[in-house]
């Protein structure tokens, strides 16, 4: 593979771990916490209503665990392609 | 008698904030002294070798602001669920930031956000429309938090506003202008410290007393600590409602405006010059992409905090004003009444305090600064405690201004004085200028803090939608679009931001008309705090046109683009 097939390769899963990642990153914020509240607010979670949890908890722990997955990702990307360092 | 008793006894919460705000700033000067800057590069991304989690540390105390600290939680308590826009919107920006902007700006290596927009688009005028923009920004957020410094003096120093701005210009003067990008860097992480450690102390301590829960995060979804076995957030919900508000969990906002406000927070934290601008700290794009995982960690430590003390406060306040004599209020809450922080007019003249939704009726007016404050002496904490809340609300205000006016600094120096003026400039006559135009910014935004223009506080909030508006799709299709052309990334960030600016000063500072037009007249029913998300849109859309009917880049600017999107073969950051 030529140095530029690798590159192409590596930016190509890349941005597929990057679509999959906004696209949860996308649910938990705009969908669980706006656009679905009030249908989730008639589960509770001990004294939360859920879609409320999700507004103001849930999808700030979802968004700090998306950087560590994709810090995982990339590391383990980088080696792959041979650009680790 | 009893009272002089009570003062040999305790040192009192004015001597606590005296101790404790001097051990932290004496903390500040000596790293200042220690990390002096020494060239051009120490002084624009400290020499380019900050661990990830010194930076991760020194992005959050950077990153939150006097609004993030004293504010916020306020905020959120008069907003109920409305208030999750601030949440949601201050922290899933650093997603977008280390998914789609963090790493490739490393890679890219030079020193500011105008770098890599003037360098990418291979054009002067690119740079200087980036430099407005981060001019513009900047000085709007950064005047905000010279007011906050001065308030935070005020209110527990009892010293006048305007001493205590000049007091906080003097603090930031001395360590920014001494140690560049490597004294913030290093205070920075220190702040994070004090700022932490005093938002959290009261947070737990109110925790216990409602909830016998000692984490916040779990303590406002518990039942209450009386033993009724109610839940906490159902008696808040009661209570609101019987006084006329709306249901705390369910918030007034339309649905497409917190939709809007919280992408137009969450992009324009992403396009935030100051935040962008260290994570060219770091050695490797690796540790880039993992200081914006630990800075985003730290950061929700305190953001998953504030709704539950926004709770507790609200629940507390409510319960011990509402329908309550006026005549035995608790002693917190005449000594801010002097401030005119917290307002009582009885109206029907019955003695006792009303506060309801019902304009006519309401005799009580609380600035949501107070719960935050105020909230310690409502819950009759500790002296120290209180007096931290002092040193932490300074912490917070002083280093968002610090990295704020490096990034004005820099925008000088390097961007106007270096890469369009005067090229020519020595490396040590770039590091003069750069100290000098941060002895300018400081005094800027020292002037700004002490004689307010009425649009400050309204203009603050809105930073973001110009960040949104401006920076945000130029970085983004600068590395993910190879084609993007000078033409398009120009005329995108020209409409974005001026369509931004106009919509601001006709629905939140009302110039154009005699009056501010109502709600019922904004576009799509989006608030101008929302605006920021069509603005954006438009910029995309505009450079996506645009550049279609105009050449494509040149080759080697092409080839800059393929080599930012490989991590590896970084180097340092150079001119």
């Amino acid at each position: 593979m030529t140095n530029k097939d690798n590159a192409k390769a590596y930016w190509k899963e890349n941005i597929r771990y990057v679509l999959i990642l906004l696209l949860v990153w996308f649910l938990v914020s705009y969908g669980a916490g706006i656009m679905f509240k009030d249908a989730l607010n008639n589960i509770k979670l001990g004294g939360f209503k859920l879609g409320f949890w999700f507004a103001q908890q849930g999808s700030m722990y979802v968004f700090v665990i998306l950087i560590f997955v994709y810090v995982r990702l990339m590391n383990k990307l980088d080696k792959k392609y041979g650009y680790d360092e | 008698m009893t009272n002089s008793i009570m003062l040999v006894e305790s040192l009192g919460v004015q001597n606590w904030t005296y101790i404790l705000v001097g051990i932290t700033f004496a903390l500040y000067i000596s790293i200042a002294i220690w990390s002096r800057a020494n060239s051009t590069k120490e002084f624009y991304v400290a020499g380019g070798g900050v661990s990830p989690i010194a930076n991760g540390m020194a992005t959050a105390a950077d990153w939150m602001s006097a609004a993030s600290f004293i504010s916020m939680a306020g905020i959120i308590s008069f907003a109920g669920y409305d208030g999750a826009v601030y949440l949601m919107g201050w922290t899933g920006g650093y997603v977008l930031l280390a998914l789609l902007l963090a790493p490739y700006l490393r890679k890219f290596g030079k020193f500011t956000v105008p770098d890599f927009i003037g360098d990418r688009y291979y054009s002067k005028t690119a740079r200087l429309v980036a430099v407005f923009c981060a001019l513009l920004v900047s000085f709007t957020y950064v005047a905000g938090q010279m007011r906050g410094v001065g308030i935070v003096f005020s209110r527990f120093l009892e010293v006048d506003i305007n001493t205590g701005v000049i007091i906080g210009m003097l603090i930031v003067l001395f360590y920014a202008v001494l140690g560049g990008m490597k004294g913030i860097t290093y205070t920075q992480v220190a702040q994070y410290c004090v700022l932490i450690f005093a938002f959290m102390v009261p947070a737990i301590f109110i925790s216990i007393q409602m909830t016998g829960n000692p984490i916040p995060q779990l303590g406002f979804g518990s039942e209450l600590a009386d033993g009724s076995g109610t839940y906490l957030l159902d008696k808040l919900d009661g209570l609101s409602t019987e006084l006329g508000f709306a249901e705390y969990t369910e918030g007034s906002k339309s649905l497409i405006d917190v939709f809007a406000i919280t992408l137009a927070l969450m992009v324009g934290t992403a396009g935030l010059p100051h935040v962008i601008v260290r994570f060219f700290t770091v050695k490797r794009v690796k540790d880039a992409r993992k200081s914006a995982g630990i800075a985003l960690l730290l950061i929700v430590v305190l953001y998953t905090t504030a709704p539950a003390v926004a709770v507790f406060a609200r629940t507390n306040m409510i319960e011990t004003v509402s329908n309550q004599p006026y005549a035995t209020v608790p002693e917190w809450f005449k000594k801010w009444e002097t401030t005119g922080l917290i307002t009582f007019t009885d109206k029907n003249n019955d003695g006792i305090i009303q506060y309801v939704a019902d304009n006519a009726k309401n005799e009580l007016v609380v600035d949501r600064d107070i719960m935050v404050l105020a909230n310690p002496e409502i819950a009759n904490l500790p002296e120290w405690v209180i007096a931290l809340v002092a040193a932490g609300g300074l912490a917070a205000a002083l280093s968002t201004a610090a990295g704020l006016l490096l990034v004005i600094s820099a925008s000088v120096s390097h961007d106007l004085i270096k890469k369009i003026l005067k090229p020519s400039i020595s490396e040590k006559g770039e590091l003069v200028a750069a100290r000098l135009s941060a002895v300018g910014a400081v005094c800027i935004a020292g002037y700004f803090g002490i004689n307010p223009p009425g649009f400050v506080a309204a203009v603050v909030a809105l930073a973001f939608g110009l960040a949104a508006a401006s920076f945000f799709p130029a970085i983004i299709l600068g590395i993910f679009y190879k084609r993007m052309n000078k033409e398009g990334a120009i005329a995108g960030m020209v409409v974005g931001i001026t369509t931004m600016l106009l919509y601001m000063i006709k629905y939140k500072l009302g110039w154009f008309d005699e009056v501010l037009p109502d709600k019922s007249e904004w576009w799509f029913g989006i608030s101008p705090e929302g605006f920021g998300t069509i603005a954006m849109i438009l910029n995309f859309i505009v450079s996506i046109v645009i550049m279609t009917f105009t050449p494509k880049p040149p080759k080697d600017v092409q080839e800059i683009v393929e080599t930012i999107r490989i991590p590896s073969g970084v180097g340092q950051a150079t001119h």
